[in-house]
């Protein structure tokens, strides 16, 4: 079954670790992931800013090893993103911040991708809504 | 044919950007023809209440951008009844056209739905 997976939380709320997990459970239990894609809050999963005590889970640093281990497409709203400062070179530099703090495996793109997982995936799966 | 996708928005418009970006979501969708409907519940009801003063907040209003949806051919609207009597909101001061439904007709509009994202 194709899964498109939707994160809202930020990375400190429980719902971002079931994201994750549930993720990995659908490629061990052989389906395929489609897309994640991060909106909200959930953009600060994406974030390399985030920095987690030494004895606490690395949420972030997580993430970003399962989508580029797993190859996935891991796509990050650029309008919830620029709110929220957290911004790719290009954009830092367009807005002239004062640091990128997005790289890959992550992408900055639009609501549109999101529509075009939901259209491409047998479910939707949201994390982190109200 | 394109998956449908329920838009159910559940917060007010003064609450931080969840209303502005529940919007987005129906509004991109409505940009791509999308089959893409939006349900107003619980205090997302707040959000079509009129003679609200958003510039005290420094807030642009949403209510104006809520008039896009029908631009984008996002047409199919609806709120629940018992929403509205909760928060006193009377049908007729709406300021978008949304259909009325009560709490058997939010479960039959959520079936009819291939996708739903509540926000």
């Amino acid at each position: 079954m194709k899964f498109a997976i939707a994160l809202f939380a930020p990375p400190h709320a429980p719902s971002s670790r079931r994201a994750l997990r549930f993720a990995q459970a659908v490629l061990a239990g052989g389906h395929e992931i489609v897309r994640l894609f991060f909106y909200q809050d959930g953009v600060h999963s994406a974030s390399s800013n985030v920095i987690s005590p030494q004895d606490e889970l690395d949420l972030t640093g997580e993430w970003r090893d399962f989508v580029r281990t797993q190859r996935l497409d891991g796509v990050v709203c650029i309008a919830a993103a620029l709110r929220r400062g957290v911004l790719d070179t290009q954009e830092a530099q367009r807005y002239a911040a004062g640091s990128a703090n997005l790289q890959a495996p992550w992408e900055l793109s639009g609501l549109g991708q999101l529509h075009e997982a939901t259209q491409q995936a047998d479910r939707l799966v949201c994390f982190g809504g109200s | 044919m394109s998956k449908s996708l329920l838009i159910i928005s559940r917060q007010p418009p003064w609450s931080g950007p969840t209303a502005r970006e529940a919007l987005d979501i129906a509004l991109a969708g409505g940009a791509f023809d999308l089959p893409i409907g939006m349900l107003f519940l619980d205090d997302g009801v707040f959000q079509l209440s009129t003679a609200q003063q958003p510039a005290t907040l420094q807030q642009k209003d949403l209510g104006a951008n809520l008039q896009a949806l029908p631009m984008f051919g996002v047409e199919a609207l609806y709120t629940s009844t018992r929403s509205l009597q909760e928060r006193g909101l009377e049908r007729q001061k709406l300021n978008l056209a949304v259909e009325l439904l009560d709490d058997a007709g939010l479960t039959a509009l959520v079936a009819r739905y291939d996708q739903v994202i509540t926000l």
